[in-house]
Protein backbone atom coordinates (compact mmCIF):
# COMPACT_ATOMS: atom_id res chain seq x y z
CA UNK A 1 0.00 0.00 0.00
CA UNK A 2 1.48 3.29 -1.04
CA UNK A 3 1.92 6.04 1.52
CA UNK A 4 0.73 9.29 -0.04
CA UNK A 5 3.24 12.04 -0.65
CA UNK A 6 3.05 15.27 1.33
CA UNK A 7 4.33 18.75 0.57
CA UNK A 8 7.55 17.74 2.35
CA UNK A 9 8.19 14.89 -0.10
CA UNK A 10 7.45 17.13 -3.07
CA UNK A 11 9.76 19.83 -1.80
CA UNK A 12 12.55 17.29 -1.32
CA UNK A 13 12.00 15.85 -4.79
CA UNK A 14 12.03 19.28 -6.41
CA UNK A 15 15.38 20.09 -4.83
CA UNK A 16 16.76 16.74 -5.99
CA UNK A 17 15.57 17.54 -9.50
CA UNK A 18 17.43 20.84 -9.50
CA UNK A 19 20.84 19.38 -8.74
CA UNK A 20 20.43 15.75 -9.79
CA UNK A 21 22.79 14.62 -7.05
CA UNK A 22 23.16 15.50 -3.37
CA UNK A 23 25.60 14.52 -0.68
CA UNK A 24 24.11 12.53 2.23
CA UNK A 25 24.59 15.11 5.00
CA UNK A 26 23.07 17.80 2.79
CA UNK A 27 20.14 15.52 2.03
CA UNK A 28 19.63 15.09 5.78
CA UNK A 29 19.54 18.84 6.31
CA UNK A 30 17.16 19.19 3.38
CA UNK A 31 14.98 16.44 4.80
CA UNK A 32 14.85 18.22 8.15
CA UNK A 33 14.01 21.54 6.51
CA UNK A 34 11.33 19.98 4.36
CA UNK A 35 9.66 18.40 7.37
CA UNK A 36 9.94 21.52 9.52
CA UNK A 37 6.32 21.58 10.61
CA UNK A 38 5.99 17.89 11.46
CA UNK A 39 6.85 16.88 14.98
CA UNK A 40 7.60 13.23 14.25
CA UNK A 41 8.92 12.52 10.79
CA UNK A 42 10.22 9.38 9.18
CA UNK A 43 13.84 8.39 8.73
CA UNK A 44 15.45 9.72 5.56
CA UNK A 45 15.52 6.36 3.78
CA UNK A 46 11.86 5.66 4.58
CA UNK A 47 11.03 9.18 3.47
CA UNK A 48 12.79 8.57 0.14
CA UNK A 49 11.02 5.21 -0.23
CA UNK A 50 7.70 7.03 -0.24
CA UNK A 51 8.93 9.27 -3.06
CA UNK A 52 10.37 6.33 -4.98
CA UNK A 53 7.07 4.45 -4.89
CA UNK A 54 5.40 7.40 -6.59
CA UNK A 55 8.27 7.90 -9.04
CA UNK A 56 8.27 4.29 -10.18
CA UNK A 57 5.58 4.70 -12.87
CA UNK A 58 7.73 7.48 -14.36
CA UNK A 59 10.76 5.15 -14.46
CA UNK A 60 12.62 7.43 -12.09
CA UNK A 61 14.25 6.71 -8.75
CA UNK A 62 16.35 8.33 -6.04
CA UNK A 63 19.30 6.01 -5.51
CA UNK A 64 22.12 6.04 -2.99
CA UNK A 65 25.77 5.43 -3.78
CA UNK A 66 29.31 6.29 -2.76
CA UNK A 67 31.49 8.75 -4.61
CA UNK A 68 34.83 7.29 -5.63
CA UNK A 69 36.29 10.76 -5.37
CA UNK A 70 35.55 11.68 -1.78
CA UNK A 71 34.14 8.48 -0.29
CA UNK A 72 30.94 10.24 0.77
CA UNK A 73 27.45 8.88 0.23
CA UNK A 74 25.31 10.62 -2.36
CA UNK A 75 21.71 10.45 -3.45
CA UNK A 76 21.16 10.70 -7.18
CA UNK A 77 17.92 11.07 -9.09
CA UNK A 78 18.23 8.55 -11.89
CA UNK A 79 16.22 7.64 -14.90
CA UNK A 80 15.64 4.01 -15.71
CA UNK A 81 13.56 4.40 -18.84
CA UNK A 82 14.74 3.42 -22.29
CA UNK A 83 12.04 5.04 -24.35
CA UNK A 84 11.94 6.98 -27.57
CA UNK A 85 11.75 10.11 -25.50
CA UNK A 86 14.93 9.44 -23.59
CA UNK A 87 16.80 8.47 -26.71
CA UNK A 88 15.63 11.66 -28.28
CA UNK A 89 16.91 13.66 -25.34
CA UNK A 90 20.40 12.43 -26.02
CA UNK A 91 21.89 14.82 -28.50
CA UNK A 92 25.10 12.91 -28.84
CA UNK A 93 25.84 11.75 -32.35
CA UNK A 94 26.48 8.05 -32.97
CA UNK A 95 30.23 8.51 -33.16
CA UNK A 96 30.15 10.63 -30.01
CA UNK A 97 28.33 7.87 -28.16
CA UNK A 98 30.82 5.38 -29.55
CA UNK A 99 33.65 7.51 -28.20
CA UNK A 100 31.95 7.49 -24.80
CA UNK A 101 31.65 3.71 -24.93
CA UNK A 102 35.35 3.42 -25.89
CA UNK A 103 36.22 5.67 -22.98
CA UNK A 104 34.23 3.37 -20.69
CA UNK A 105 36.17 0.39 -22.15
CA UNK A 106 39.46 2.13 -21.34
CA UNK A 107 38.28 2.93 -17.81
CA UNK A 108 37.16 -0.67 -17.22
CA UNK A 109 40.47 -2.05 -18.56
CA UNK A 110 42.61 0.36 -16.58
CA UNK A 111 44.31 -0.35 -13.27
CA UNK A 112 43.15 2.79 -11.56
CA UNK A 113 39.74 3.47 -13.10
CA UNK A 114 40.76 6.35 -15.32
CA UNK A 115 41.45 6.87 -19.00
CA UNK A 116 44.05 9.37 -20.19
CA UNK A 117 43.12 11.91 -22.83
CA UNK A 118 45.95 10.55 -25.00
CA UNK A 119 44.47 7.06 -24.99
CA UNK A 120 41.01 8.41 -25.74
CA UNK A 121 42.40 10.46 -28.61
CA UNK A 122 44.05 7.34 -29.99
CA UNK A 123 40.80 5.43 -30.27
CA UNK A 124 39.18 8.28 -32.18
CA UNK A 125 40.89 6.97 -35.32
CA UNK A 126 39.34 3.55 -34.99
CA UNK A 127 35.72 4.63 -34.52
CA UNK A 128 33.38 2.45 -36.59
CA UNK A 129 30.70 5.07 -37.06
CA UNK A 130 32.73 8.10 -38.13
CA UNK A 131 36.28 9.18 -37.39
CA UNK A 132 36.81 12.22 -35.23
CA UNK A 133 39.41 14.94 -35.32
CA UNK A 134 41.43 15.80 -32.22
CA UNK A 135 39.52 19.02 -31.74
CA UNK A 136 36.17 17.22 -31.98
CA UNK A 137 37.26 14.64 -29.43
CA UNK A 138 38.25 17.37 -27.01
CA UNK A 139 34.94 19.07 -27.57
CA UNK A 140 32.95 15.88 -26.93
CA UNK A 141 34.95 15.12 -23.78
CA UNK A 142 34.23 18.64 -22.60
CA UNK A 143 30.53 18.09 -23.07
CA UNK A 144 30.60 14.73 -21.34
CA UNK A 145 32.19 16.43 -18.33
CA UNK A 146 29.70 19.29 -18.46
CA UNK A 147 26.78 16.87 -18.63
CA UNK A 148 28.25 15.01 -15.65
CA UNK A 149 28.98 11.73 -17.35
CA UNK A 150 32.70 12.01 -16.75
CA UNK A 151 35.04 13.72 -14.31
CA UNK A 152 38.34 15.15 -15.43
CA UNK A 153 41.45 15.54 -13.33
CA UNK A 154 44.73 16.60 -14.94
CA UNK A 155 43.90 15.05 -18.31
CA UNK A 156 42.60 11.79 -16.86
CA UNK A 157 38.94 10.89 -17.17
CA UNK A 158 36.92 8.88 -14.66
CA UNK A 159 33.25 8.00 -14.48
CA UNK A 160 31.29 10.48 -12.43
CA UNK A 161 29.48 9.45 -9.26
CA UNK A 162 26.12 10.08 -10.85
CA UNK A 163 27.08 8.10 -13.94
CA UNK A 164 28.09 5.07 -11.83
CA UNK A 165 24.93 5.22 -9.71
CA UNK A 166 22.73 5.61 -12.77
CA UNK A 167 24.47 3.15 -15.08
CA UNK A 168 25.48 0.45 -12.57
CA UNK A 169 23.12 -2.16 -14.02
CA UNK A 170 24.00 -1.28 -17.60
CA UNK A 171 27.72 -1.49 -16.87
CA UNK A 172 27.36 -4.88 -15.15
CA UNK A 173 25.36 -6.21 -18.10
CA UNK A 174 27.78 -4.97 -20.72
CA UNK A 175 31.10 -5.74 -19.01
CA UNK A 176 30.05 -8.74 -16.89
CA UNK A 177 33.23 -10.28 -15.38
CA UNK A 178 35.42 -7.41 -16.56
CA UNK A 179 34.12 -5.16 -13.79
CA UNK A 180 34.55 -5.97 -10.12
CA UNK A 181 32.71 -4.94 -7.02
CA UNK A 182 34.52 -3.40 -4.11
CA UNK A 183 35.30 -6.08 -1.51
CA UNK A 184 34.31 -3.72 1.29
CA UNK A 185 31.15 -1.97 0.07
CA UNK A 186 30.11 -4.28 -2.82
CA UNK A 187 29.45 -1.41 -5.23
CA UNK A 188 31.14 -1.23 -8.63
CA UNK A 189 34.81 -0.33 -8.24
CA UNK A 190 36.74 1.75 -10.75
CA UNK A 191 39.09 4.12 -8.95
CA UNK A 192 40.49 1.45 -6.64
CA UNK A 193 43.43 -0.68 -5.52
CA UNK A 194 43.63 -4.42 -6.09
CA UNK A 195 45.26 -7.29 -4.28
CA UNK A 196 48.36 -8.53 -6.14
CA UNK A 197 47.95 -12.14 -5.05
CA UNK A 198 47.06 -13.85 -8.38
CA UNK A 199 44.65 -16.19 -6.65
CA UNK A 200 42.80 -13.28 -5.04
CA UNK A 201 42.87 -10.02 -6.98
CA UNK A 202 40.02 -8.31 -5.11
CA UNK A 203 39.39 -4.63 -5.64
CA UNK A 204 38.77 -1.98 -2.98
CA UNK A 205 37.72 1.64 -3.62
CA UNK A 206 40.31 4.21 -2.60
CA UNK A 207 38.02 5.72 0.06
CA UNK A 208 37.18 2.22 1.30
CA UNK A 209 40.93 1.42 1.48
CA UNK A 210 41.45 4.58 3.49
CA UNK A 211 38.67 3.67 5.90
CA UNK A 212 39.53 -0.02 6.19
CA UNK A 213 43.28 0.38 6.78
CA UNK A 214 42.99 3.43 8.98
CA UNK A 215 45.54 3.06 11.80
CA UNK A 216 46.84 -0.26 10.41
CA UNK A 217 50.65 -0.29 10.40
CA UNK A 218 50.85 -3.62 8.57
CA UNK A 219 48.01 -3.67 6.04
CA UNK A 220 46.76 -7.06 4.84
CA UNK A 221 44.29 -7.93 2.09
CA UNK A 222 40.87 -8.23 3.70
CA UNK A 223 40.20 -11.40 1.66
CA UNK A 224 43.42 -13.46 1.48
CA UNK A 225 45.46 -11.75 4.22
CA UNK A 226 48.39 -11.22 1.82
CA UNK A 227 50.48 -8.11 2.28
CA UNK A 228 48.66 -5.05 0.82
CA UNK A 229 51.36 -3.51 -1.36
CA UNK A 230 49.82 -0.12 -2.08
CA UNK A 231 50.19 3.22 -0.47
CA UNK A 232 47.19 3.84 1.78
CA UNK A 233 45.43 6.97 0.54
CA UNK A 234 44.33 9.62 3.00
CA UNK A 235 40.92 11.14 2.52
CA UNK A 236 39.78 14.45 3.96
CA UNK A 237 37.94 14.14 7.25
CA UNK A 238 34.36 13.20 6.45
CA UNK A 239 32.55 15.43 8.86
CA UNK A 240 29.40 17.09 7.53
CA UNK A 241 30.99 20.53 7.79
CA UNK A 242 33.56 19.55 5.18
CA UNK A 243 31.19 17.85 2.83
CA UNK A 244 30.28 21.08 1.06
CA UNK A 245 33.74 21.69 -0.29
CA UNK A 246 34.37 18.06 -1.16
CA UNK A 247 31.10 17.85 -3.04
CA UNK A 248 32.07 20.78 -5.15
CA UNK A 249 35.32 19.07 -5.99
CA UNK A 250 33.50 16.20 -7.65
CA UNK A 251 31.53 18.47 -9.89
CA UNK A 252 33.13 19.41 -13.16
CA UNK A 253 34.62 22.82 -12.64
CA UNK A 254 35.29 25.53 -15.16
CA UNK A 255 38.97 25.36 -14.29
CA UNK A 256 39.12 21.72 -15.34
CA UNK A 257 37.84 22.44 -18.80
CA UNK A 258 39.98 25.52 -18.94
CA UNK A 259 43.15 23.56 -18.34
CA UNK A 260 42.20 21.17 -21.10
CA UNK A 261 41.69 24.01 -23.49
CA UNK A 262 45.13 25.34 -22.67
CA UNK A 263 46.83 22.09 -23.53
CA UNK A 264 45.95 21.93 -27.18
CA UNK B 1 20.14 6.66 -21.21
CA UNK B 2 20.03 10.00 -19.53
CA UNK B 3 16.82 11.85 -19.10
CA UNK B 4 16.89 14.74 -16.75
CA UNK B 5 20.07 16.17 -18.08
CA UNK B 6 20.02 17.64 -21.52
CA UNK B 7 22.58 19.84 -23.10
CA UNK B 8 22.13 23.46 -24.01
CA UNK B 9 22.56 22.67 -27.67
CA UNK B 10 19.32 20.73 -27.75
CA UNK B 11 17.46 23.59 -26.23
CA UNK B 12 18.98 26.13 -28.53
CA UNK B 13 17.78 23.87 -31.31
CA UNK B 14 14.31 23.64 -29.85
CA UNK B 15 14.13 27.38 -29.38
CA UNK B 16 15.26 27.88 -32.91
CA UNK B 17 12.27 26.22 -34.44
CA UNK B 18 9.88 27.45 -31.82
CA UNK B 19 10.45 31.12 -32.53
CA UNK B 20 8.56 31.83 -35.71
CA UNK B 21 10.08 35.24 -36.19
CA UNK B 22 13.54 33.83 -36.53
CA UNK B 23 14.61 32.34 -39.85
CA UNK B 24 15.00 28.64 -39.31
CA UNK B 25 18.56 27.55 -39.77
CA UNK B 26 18.46 24.68 -42.20
CA UNK B 27 22.10 23.79 -41.70
CA UNK B 28 21.48 23.48 -37.99
CA UNK B 29 18.50 21.25 -38.24
CA UNK B 30 20.33 19.00 -40.64
CA UNK B 31 23.19 18.78 -38.23
CA UNK B 32 20.76 17.93 -35.48
CA UNK B 33 19.15 15.22 -37.50
CA UNK B 34 22.51 13.73 -38.30
CA UNK B 35 23.32 13.63 -34.62
CA UNK B 36 20.38 11.39 -33.92
CA UNK B 37 17.95 14.09 -32.87
CA UNK B 38 14.56 13.21 -34.23
CA UNK B 39 13.07 16.47 -33.06
CA UNK B 40 13.97 18.47 -36.13
CA UNK B 41 12.58 16.17 -38.75
CA UNK B 42 10.15 17.87 -41.06
CA UNK B 43 10.77 21.17 -39.34
CA UNK B 44 13.02 22.77 -41.86
CA UNK B 45 10.64 25.53 -42.72
CA UNK B 46 8.24 27.62 -40.77
CA UNK B 47 5.50 26.93 -43.30
CA UNK B 48 5.46 23.20 -42.67
CA UNK B 49 5.29 23.90 -38.96
CA UNK B 50 2.23 26.09 -39.40
CA UNK B 51 0.54 23.43 -41.46
CA UNK B 52 1.34 20.90 -38.78
CA UNK B 53 -0.25 23.04 -36.13
CA UNK B 54 -3.36 23.64 -38.16
CA UNK B 55 -3.94 20.01 -38.97
CA UNK B 56 -3.39 19.18 -35.31
CA UNK B 57 -5.91 21.79 -34.30
CA UNK B 58 -8.45 20.35 -36.69
CA UNK B 59 -7.96 16.86 -35.34
CA UNK B 60 -8.51 18.16 -31.80
CA UNK B 61 -11.67 20.08 -32.51
CA UNK B 62 -13.15 17.19 -34.43
CA UNK B 63 -12.75 14.81 -31.52
CA UNK B 64 -15.65 14.81 -29.11
CA UNK B 65 -15.25 13.72 -25.53
CA UNK B 66 -17.38 10.62 -26.05
CA UNK B 67 -15.12 9.59 -28.92
CA UNK B 68 -12.12 10.05 -26.65
CA UNK B 69 -13.77 7.86 -24.03
CA UNK B 70 -14.46 5.11 -26.55
CA UNK B 71 -10.86 5.18 -27.73
CA UNK B 72 -9.60 5.11 -24.15
CA UNK B 73 -11.51 1.91 -23.56
CA UNK B 74 -9.51 0.17 -26.25
CA UNK B 75 -6.22 0.91 -24.43
CA UNK B 76 -4.84 -1.03 -21.45
CA UNK B 77 -4.04 0.69 -18.17
CA UNK B 78 -0.36 -0.10 -18.72
CA UNK B 79 -0.37 1.52 -22.16
CA UNK B 80 -1.95 4.69 -20.83
CA UNK B 81 0.43 4.80 -17.84
CA UNK B 82 3.44 4.40 -20.06
CA UNK B 83 2.36 7.18 -22.41
CA UNK B 84 1.62 9.38 -19.43
CA UNK B 85 5.14 8.74 -18.08
CA UNK B 86 6.67 9.64 -21.44
CA UNK B 87 4.81 12.93 -21.59
CA UNK B 88 5.84 13.74 -18.00
CA UNK B 89 9.48 13.06 -18.89
CA UNK B 90 9.28 15.11 -22.07
CA UNK B 91 7.86 18.10 -20.22
CA UNK B 92 10.42 17.78 -17.42
CA UNK B 93 13.24 17.78 -19.96
CA UNK B 94 11.93 20.99 -21.51
CA UNK B 95 11.31 22.55 -18.14
CA UNK B 96 14.95 22.07 -17.10
CA UNK B 97 15.71 25.15 -19.15
CA UNK B 98 12.37 26.81 -18.51
CA UNK B 99 11.46 26.54 -22.17
CA UNK B 100 7.71 26.81 -22.78
CA UNK B 101 6.22 23.64 -24.26
CA UNK B 102 3.91 23.60 -27.28
CA UNK B 103 1.07 21.15 -27.59
CA UNK B 104 2.16 20.47 -31.16
CA UNK B 105 5.54 19.28 -29.89
CA UNK B 106 4.02 16.99 -27.31
CA UNK B 107 1.77 15.46 -29.93
CA UNK B 108 4.46 15.10 -32.55
CA UNK B 109 7.26 13.72 -30.42
CA UNK B 110 5.50 11.84 -27.66
CA UNK B 111 1.78 11.30 -28.14
CA UNK B 112 2.13 10.09 -31.74
CA UNK B 113 -0.41 7.30 -32.28
CA UNK B 114 -2.09 8.22 -28.97
CA UNK B 115 -2.98 11.71 -30.20
CA UNK B 116 -6.67 10.90 -30.30
CA UNK B 117 -6.71 10.41 -26.52
CA UNK B 118 -4.59 13.52 -25.88
CA UNK B 119 -7.05 15.16 -23.44
CA UNK B 120 -7.29 12.07 -21.26
CA UNK B 121 -3.52 11.54 -21.13
CA UNK B 122 -2.96 15.22 -20.33
CA UNK B 123 -5.46 14.99 -17.48
CA UNK B 124 -3.32 12.25 -15.94
CA UNK B 125 -0.11 14.15 -16.67
CA UNK B 126 -1.46 17.23 -14.90
CA UNK B 127 -2.54 15.15 -11.91
CA UNK B 128 0.88 13.48 -11.66
CA UNK B 129 2.68 16.82 -11.78
CA UNK B 130 0.56 18.10 -8.92
CA UNK B 131 0.55 15.01 -6.73
CA UNK B 132 4.11 13.77 -7.20
CA UNK B 133 6.19 16.78 -8.16
CA UNK B 134 4.25 19.65 -6.62
CA UNK B 135 4.19 21.35 -10.02
CA UNK B 136 1.32 22.83 -11.95
CA UNK B 137 1.06 22.61 -15.72
CA UNK B 138 -0.37 25.91 -16.91
CA UNK B 139 -1.45 26.86 -20.42
CA UNK B 140 -0.04 30.35 -20.88
CA UNK B 141 -1.10 30.77 -24.48
CA UNK B 142 -4.50 29.30 -25.25
CA UNK B 143 -4.32 30.20 -28.94
CA UNK B 144 -1.07 28.39 -29.70
CA UNK B 145 -1.45 25.98 -26.77
CA UNK B 146 1.78 26.72 -24.97
CA UNK B 147 2.41 25.33 -21.49
CA UNK B 148 4.84 26.03 -18.69
CA UNK B 149 5.42 24.24 -15.41
CA UNK B 150 5.09 26.36 -12.33
CA UNK B 151 5.95 25.55 -8.77
CA UNK B 152 2.97 24.97 -6.52
CA UNK B 153 5.07 24.86 -3.37
CA UNK B 154 5.84 27.99 -1.45
CA UNK B 155 9.54 28.73 -1.84
CA UNK B 156 11.64 28.72 1.30
CA UNK B 157 13.73 31.84 1.12
CA UNK B 158 17.10 31.77 2.78
CA UNK B 159 17.14 28.02 2.41
CA UNK B 160 20.81 27.14 2.10
CA UNK B 161 20.30 23.58 0.95
CA UNK B 162 20.61 22.79 -2.71
CA UNK B 163 22.38 26.04 -3.36
CA UNK B 164 23.77 26.05 -6.85
CA UNK B 165 24.38 28.71 -9.43
CA UNK B 166 20.64 28.62 -10.06
CA UNK B 167 19.86 29.79 -6.57
CA UNK B 168 21.92 32.96 -6.81
CA UNK B 169 19.97 33.73 -9.94
CA UNK B 170 16.72 33.10 -8.10
CA UNK B 171 17.92 35.61 -5.53
CA UNK B 172 18.64 38.21 -8.19
CA UNK B 173 15.26 37.60 -9.80
CA UNK B 174 13.58 37.94 -6.41
CA UNK B 175 15.26 41.30 -5.85
CA UNK B 176 14.12 42.60 -9.25
CA UNK B 177 10.57 41.33 -8.74
CA UNK B 178 10.44 43.06 -5.37
CA UNK B 179 11.62 46.35 -6.87
CA UNK B 180 8.84 46.15 -9.46
CA UNK B 181 6.24 45.15 -6.89
CA UNK B 182 7.16 47.87 -4.42
CA UNK B 183 7.10 50.50 -7.20
CA UNK B 184 3.56 49.60 -8.13
CA UNK B 185 3.96 46.93 -10.80
CA UNK B 186 6.01 48.67 -13.45
CA UNK B 187 9.42 50.38 -13.41
CA UNK B 188 11.77 51.95 -15.89
CA UNK B 189 14.80 49.83 -16.51
CA UNK B 190 17.13 52.55 -15.20
CA UNK B 191 15.53 52.13 -11.76
CA UNK B 192 16.36 48.45 -11.75
CA UNK B 193 19.95 48.97 -12.95
CA UNK B 194 20.55 51.70 -10.37
CA UNK B 195 19.23 49.55 -7.53
CA UNK B 196 21.38 46.63 -8.66
CA UNK B 197 24.43 48.93 -8.78
CA UNK B 198 23.83 49.72 -5.11
CA UNK B 199 23.98 45.97 -4.50
CA UNK B 200 27.31 45.91 -6.40
CA UNK B 201 25.81 44.16 -9.40
CA UNK B 202 26.93 46.09 -12.49
CA UNK B 203 24.72 45.42 -15.51
CA UNK B 204 27.53 46.27 -17.91
CA UNK B 205 30.12 43.96 -16.36
CA UNK B 206 30.64 40.22 -16.15
CA UNK B 207 29.46 39.10 -12.72
CA UNK B 208 31.04 36.14 -10.95
CA UNK B 209 27.72 34.36 -10.36
CA UNK B 210 25.47 35.85 -13.04
CA UNK B 211 27.80 36.26 -16.01
CA UNK B 212 26.38 38.90 -18.33
CA UNK B 213 23.86 40.52 -15.95
CA UNK B 214 22.00 42.50 -18.57
CA UNK B 215 21.62 39.45 -20.79
CA UNK B 216 20.44 37.30 -17.88
CA UNK B 217 17.83 39.85 -16.83
CA UNK B 218 16.54 41.07 -20.18
CA UNK B 219 16.81 37.79 -22.10
CA UNK B 220 16.85 34.73 -19.87
CA UNK B 221 14.43 35.94 -17.19
CA UNK B 222 12.17 37.20 -19.97
CA UNK B 223 12.33 33.92 -21.86
CA UNK B 224 11.46 32.10 -18.63
CA UNK B 225 8.38 34.34 -18.38
CA UNK B 226 9.58 35.67 -15.06
CA UNK B 227 9.91 39.25 -16.33
CA UNK B 228 8.43 41.34 -19.07
CA UNK B 229 10.78 43.80 -20.74
CA UNK B 230 8.95 46.17 -23.04
CA UNK B 231 9.89 49.32 -24.89
CA UNK B 232 8.11 52.41 -23.65
CA UNK B 233 6.36 53.95 -26.67
CA UNK B 234 7.51 57.30 -28.09
CA UNK B 235 10.75 57.48 -26.16
CA UNK B 236 13.87 59.01 -27.66
CA UNK B 237 16.38 57.77 -26.73
CA UNK B 238 14.64 54.43 -26.44
CA UNK B 239 13.61 53.43 -22.94
CA UNK B 240 12.38 50.10 -21.60
CA UNK B 241 10.31 49.11 -18.59
CA UNK B 242 9.99 45.96 -16.50
CA UNK B 243 6.88 44.17 -15.27
CA UNK B 244 6.29 40.80 -13.67
CA UNK B 245 6.11 37.96 -16.20
CA UNK B 246 3.39 35.35 -16.27
CA UNK B 247 5.45 32.74 -14.47
CA UNK B 248 6.26 35.12 -11.63
CA UNK B 249 2.61 36.12 -11.35
CA UNK B 250 1.57 32.52 -10.79
CA UNK B 251 4.60 31.28 -8.87
CA UNK B 252 5.67 34.04 -6.52
CA UNK B 253 3.68 34.82 -3.40
CA UNK B 254 3.29 38.58 -3.07
CA UNK B 255 2.54 38.44 0.63
CA UNK B 256 5.75 36.52 1.27
CA UNK B 257 7.63 39.05 -0.79
CA UNK B 258 6.12 41.89 1.22
CA UNK B 259 7.00 40.12 4.47
CA UNK B 260 10.56 39.76 3.24
CA UNK B 261 10.84 43.45 2.32
CA UNK B 262 9.21 44.49 5.61
CA UNK B 263 11.76 42.51 7.57
CA UNK B 264 14.56 44.22 5.66
CA UNK B 265 13.12 47.61 6.57
CA UNK B 266 12.11 46.50 10.05
CA UNK B 267 8.50 47.55 9.54
CA UNK B 268 5.06 45.97 9.48
CA UNK B 269 3.83 44.73 6.08
CA UNK B 270 0.65 46.76 6.64
CA UNK B 271 2.63 50.01 6.48
CA UNK B 272 2.78 49.61 2.69
CA UNK B 273 -0.96 50.06 2.25
CA UNK B 274 -1.17 49.63 -1.51
CA UNK B 275 1.14 46.61 -1.68
CA UNK B 276 -0.49 44.99 1.33
CA UNK B 277 -3.89 45.36 -0.27
CA UNK B 278 -2.70 43.82 -3.51
CA UNK B 279 -0.85 40.99 -1.79
CA UNK B 280 -3.84 40.01 0.31
CA UNK B 281 -6.52 40.31 -2.35
CA UNK B 282 -4.76 38.79 -5.34
CA UNK B 283 -4.62 35.02 -5.24
CA UNK B 284 -1.03 33.94 -4.67
CA UNK B 285 0.36 30.44 -5.08
CA UNK B 286 -0.17 29.77 -1.36
CA UNK B 287 -3.91 30.14 -1.67
CA UNK B 288 -4.14 27.72 -4.56
CA UNK B 289 -3.39 24.81 -2.34
ZN1 LIG C 1 33.98 0.31 -1.72
ZN1 LIG D 1 43.90 -10.66 -1.62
Amino acid sequence: MAIPMTESHRRFLQTMMNGGIMEFSKAKILHRNCCEDQSAHAQLDEFIDVINTQLQPMFMQIRKGMSEDDGLQYYALVNMAETDVTRMSSDYADNELELFRKTMDLIVDSENGTASSTDILNCADSLQTKKMKKKEVEHVLNRLVQDKWLNEKRGDYAMSTRCIIEMEQYIRNVYQDLVKSCYICHSLAFQSQSCENPGCGIKVHLPCVARYFKSHTDPQCPACKDYWPHEIPVFPAQSPSQSTSSKENTAPTPSASHSRRKRK
Amino acid sequence: MQLLRISDAVFRGLLNFRNGERTPNVAMSQKRRKSGMQISQGRNSRISQDQDDESEDRSFTQTSSSQVQRRMERLTVAQVDRKMAEVVQFILIKDQKKVPIKRAEIVKHVMKEYRDVYPEIMKRVTRTFEQVFGLKLVEIDTKNHVYILINKLEPIFGDQVGMGPGNHRTGLLFVILSIIFMKGGVVKESVVWNTLKKLRVEPGEKHEDFGDVKKLVTEEFVRQKNLEYVRIPHTDPVEYEFRWGQRAETEVSKIRMLQFVSELHDQEPQSWTQQYKEATTVEGPSSQR
